[in-house]
């Protein structure tokens, strides 16, 4: 009895746990962990791309110019310039392993609170941030890309700032729709009967509530985000070269697809089995949280 | 007697099966229910009534399996009938009418094209033919006009036409055996009165088999023959409904009967008796006697094995090892907890407080505003250690008035007063931490009361610190684990997420973190109405037995007129947004009425068959608090209008004597000689 009260002692002003049920659960649903397989695939290929016996990226094979095709040294064959396909699709994934989550994380970052405060407060809050959001939707979104990037120059850190720009609204929509089921809850009430502030409300008392379709959100986000990447690339706005670009990558081999097609298919096929990966993840956790 | 048997059940065994495992929710059910009869069953959440419907029905879903045993309809098997037989027993076989009216109709359809689907499915009628039927029992029913009504969409009825019109539909397919499942749980207690009179005439007229399945032993009273009562998935009792009520063998039924607030005893006589301990989880079932864990005459040979039905009766039949001597072991009644003196010092005065909301395009401000008036005139006033009642149906304003007294909103008009001071203008952020800390509130429903998010004792933590009580993380922990240990439950689940919390748990911790600033003012929003009765009783005591400590104020907002009279000091009757009566406790109770609380007890659920009860229905449901009527709200269903009068002008408050107010234009003489609404037969 004293063991479990003093064990439990710290706990009860204490922040609550971080790790929600969701994700312990998450090993039951074989959709979520499908999908996890994949993504983990190439977040390990990603990690050890400096320690496989692979070619570096950027380094020529002239040999292999005159046949690409798949080969013993060159496992996915090489491309229009002789560069081993397999290692700039593994060097590749570093890139988009990285922008695509930190771009989704940022739109959260700013997407979060505007719903918050849209939904929470309501009045000419909810009419400005809501009708600023619905103006950013509006545009054609690979437009609004073109035009940005083309603008500011195609670089990571303006990568993240596109996307943040244009996800950010879809996001403030979702947690505005979930803050306004919750706001007249009475847990809301008992916490305003004992006037905690604004902030703590959205954030502590709100927030926490609607992570369920969050998770499912900003892995689909982060899907089509890498989908967001590869259009770019293929738009010859992406990564500057030479280093490894999915999208430039297919778009390289678009001009010999016809002799050439693994140019531009492995690529692809990258690109697809990521957003794949991240789209199931997402269907696992969504499920997870409807049978909560 | 075995031969007009319509529905029998043989040593049924229900399984449900998941990835979890077998959880049996029906271990061994025999049930005979015979041609003609109304037969109730009666038990707490989660005790096997919904199961034992979807048996009778073959359609226990994917996960649900009857594995052993025979349910026999009309001399058919429902376990091994092929998928037509089940259909052609679903359609005209047995009907069913469930909880929810609006999950029943469809609401893209019109009322009439959902009737006339039903003969046309199962009779093979012709469109003209079905309508002539639909028509037919849609005045059945006492809907008037039902031309009007089958032209219109669900949205468009009230919640008691719905269930008229879902019942209606239940008839049309001619049904040997009606089924019902709570089917006035969610109505107003006038509007159930009065849907039960029907059941209990339309059951006379097509003399219609009835399972009626609910939680509320007064409404099984009032339509039923005989009662089952069910205790996790087992009958534990089975009785003519007036033997029941008056000889109950079992302690299960026992205990729940004396959970049950009844209207003629109150806090000063008696208190409820709760049942100790939860019911456990279907998987973790005992062994033997299911109720054997929290029995006040448990023995060992209760646990030994299943516990077979003997009779204790003509038509009663117990599963009790130890019947005949429950009188020495489960005590009837219980003594009362000392309630808290009312003392002479007036915490809460209310002076013609207003609530209105302005409704329309305020955003233009052009044409006519309307005006829906929530409260109008509030006029009373609560001492110190009082417990001031406030009741009335939806709609009537009770739960405005609880949310201006607490600060969630502001009044438009009037004075409200807390220890002097007048709230009425502040909400909560602009009231001092005293002021917050004094007037808290008790929330209704317990499964929102608690954020899912954070642990049971997150908030009272929280409030512990905003008021300023505890300072450090030291403090907070002691006092969380003693304002825990004030509600009876165990510190341990401070540390718990709601979710692991019973209905009953939550609201506990609701009260501890109602008490965490020692409030001066309870508001109670209908706290135990979302609960089982037996879990009801104990919260109840709980309240009963604080409040006698801390001596403070409680407002208790209600629709439970037998509820209110246990535990209230003096009583507010409201409709439509308006105070129609109020008074002492017992003045309310007896003549003089006002109509409206006349009726309102008349319409009650008693759970006593041998009590006479005038009958006395309200026709229509209340009429909308948008553009209120100039005279008496009231009058538009006052059973006792006296004419033009009412309608054109505000009735006057009448003086009854002893603090009791009545607004009505009757005389108080007149109203003085009605006759009492509760009476023993005879």
């Amino acid at each position: 009895m004293s063991a479990a009260t003093d064990k439990a002692s710290t706990a009860v002003a204490a922040v609550p746990r971080k790790a929600p049920g969701l994700l312990r659960r998450l090993p039951t649903s074989r959709v979520a962990m499908v999908g996890l397989a994949l993504i983990l695939v190439w977040v390990v290929l990603a990690l050890l791309a400096p320690f496989l016996p692979l070619d570096p990226p950027n380094k020529q094979d002239l040999m292999a110019l005159a046949n690409p095709l798949p080969s013993a040294k060159h496992w996915l064959g090489t491309d229009f310039k002789g560069r081993d396909i397999l290692s700039r699709l593994i060097w590749g994934a570093r890139t988009v392993l990285t922008v695509a989550p930190a771009a989704a994380l940022c739109a959260y970052v700013v997407g979060c609170p505007l719903g918050l405060a849209a939904g929470y407060f309501g009045g000419w809050v909810d009419t400005v941030i809501s009708r600023a959001s619905d103006i950013i939707l509006s545009f054609p979104i690979i437009i609004l890309y073109v035009i940005l990037i083309a603008n500011i120059g195609p670089s990571v850190l303006n990568i993240v700032l596109a996307v943040t720009l244009t996800a950010a609204p879809g996001i403030a929509r979702i947690v505005r729709g979930l803050t306004i089921e919750q706001r007249h809850l009475d847990y809301v009430a008992a916490a305003q009967l004992r006037r905690e502030s604004a902030l703590w409300i959205m954030f502590v008392e709100l927030l926490p509530n609607c992570r369920g379709p969050l998770i499912t959100d900003f892995c689909l986000r982060v899907g089509y985000t890498i989908i967001t990447i590869g259009i770019l690339g293929f738009l010859g706005l992406g990564l500057p070269p030479p280093d490894p670009d999915w999208g430039t990558m297919v778009k390289e081999g678009t001009a010999m697809i016809s002799v050439r097609p693994h140019m531009s298919l492995f690529p692809a096929m990258a690109i697809v089995s990521l957003i794949l990966g991240f789209n199931l993840l997402a269907d696992g956790v969504r499920e997870l949280s409807l049978r909560e | 007697m075995a031969g007009d048997a319509l529905l029998t059940l043989d040593r049924v065994r229900v399984d449900y099966h998941s990835a979890l495992g077998v959880v049996t929710a029906l271990p061994d059910l025999s049930l005979t229910i015979r041609r003609g009869e109304s037969y109730g069953i009666v038990g707490e959440s989660g005790c096997g009534k919904s199961t034992l419907l979807m048996a009778i029905l073959g359609y226990l879903g994917a996960t649900g399996r009857v594995s052993r045993g025979r349910i026999d309809f009309d001399g058919i098997d429902v376990g091994t009938a092929s998928r037509e037989a089940l259909a052609r027993i679903r359609g005209r076989g047995i009907s069913i009418v469930y909880q929810d009216p609006n999950a029943a109709l469809n609401p893209t359809l019109t009322i009439g094209r959902q009737l006339v689907e039903v003969p046309m499915l199962h009779e093979g009628l012709d469109e003209a033919a079905a309508r002539q039927k639909a028509r037919r029992i849609l005045s059945d029913v006492h809907l008037p006009d039902p031309d009007a009504v089958m032209a219109r969409y669900p949205h468009q009825l009230s919640g008691g036409q719905k269930q008229r019109v879902v019942i209606a539909m239940a008839l049309l397919a001619n049904p040997k055996l009606l089924l019902l499942d709570e089917p006035t749980t969610g109505l107003d207690v006038t509007v159930e009165a009065a849907v039960l009179d029907l059941v209990n005439e339309l059951r006379e007229k097509y003399g219609t088999t009835l399972l009626y399945i609910s939680h509320n032993l007064g409404v099984i009273a009032k339509v039923c023959d005989r009662v089952g009562v069910m205790y996790l998935g087992e009958l534990v009792e089975e009785a003519p409904v007036r033997e029941l009520f008056a000889h109950p063998r079992h302690p299960y039924t026992r205990r729940l009967l004396a959970c049950v607030p009844r209207l003629d005893t109150d806090k000063h006589e008696t208190s409820f008796l709760p049942i100790p301990g939860q019911p456990p989880a279907l998987a973790a079932r005992p062994p033997g006697c299911p109720f054997g864990p929290r029995c006040a005459g448990f023995e060992e040979r209760c646990a030994a094995g299943p516990v077979p039905a003997e009779a204790a009766g003509d038509g009663h039949a117990v599963r009790c090892l130890r019947w005949r001597e429950v009188d020495g072991f489960d005590a009837g009644a219980n003594e009362a907890v000392r309630p808290a003196p009312v003392q002479p010092e007036t915490v809460l005065e209310a002076r013609d407080l207003s609530k209105v909301y302005a409704l329309g395009n305020a955003f233009f401000g052009m044409g006519a505003t309307r005006q829906l008036v929530a409260n109008e005139d509030l006029t009373f006033d609560a001492s110190k250690g009082e417990i001031l009642a406030i009741v009335g149906e939806s709609g009537s304003g009770k739960s405005t008035f609880a949310r201006v007294l607490a600060g969630l909103q502001d009044a438009s008009g009037g004075k409200l007063m807390v220890l002097g001071q007048d709230l009425s203008r502040l909400p909560a952020q602009r009231r001092t931490l005293e002021q917050l800390a004094a007037v808290q509130m008790v929330f209704q429903n317990p499964d929102a009361t608690l954020n899912p998010s954070h642990t049971a004792g997150f908030s009272i933590g929280r409030a512990l610190r905003k008021f300023g009580i505890a300072k450090s993380s030291r403090d907070v922990e002691t006092q969380v684990h003693e304002l825990f240990d004030m509600v009876r439950l165990s510190p341990e689940l401070a540390h718990q997420k709601p979710g692991r919390l019973s209905g009953g748990q939550k609201q506990r911790v609701a009260i501890a973190r109602a008490f965490a600033g020692d409030p001066a003012l309870l508001v109670a929003d209908e706290p135990v109405s979302a609960l089982d009765v037996s879990v009801q009783a104990a919260i109840v005591n709980l309240l009963l037995q604080i409040q006698a400590r801390k001596a403070s104020t409680i407002v208790f907002i209600s629709h439970d007129l037998a509820l209110v009279r246990h535990l209230a000091d003096r009583v507010v009757v409201m409709y439509l947004g308006r105070v129609m009566e109020m008074g002492p406790v017992k003045s309310i109770f007896a003549p003089p009425y006002h109509p409206y609380t006349e009726a309102l007890l008349a319409a009650v659920p008693v759970p006593d068959p041998s009590v006479r009860q005038k009958h006395l229905r309200l026709q229509g449901e209340p009429p909308s608090p948008i553009d209120v009527p100039k005279g008496c709200r009231f009058a538009g269903r006052c059973p006792r209008r006296i004419g033009p009068e009412c309608d054109a002008t505000p009735p006057p408050l009448r003086d009854a004597g002893g603090g009791h107010f009545i607004e009505c234009h009757i005389p108080i003489e007149d109203l003085r000689n009605a006759a009492p609404v509760l009476g023993p037969e005879g």
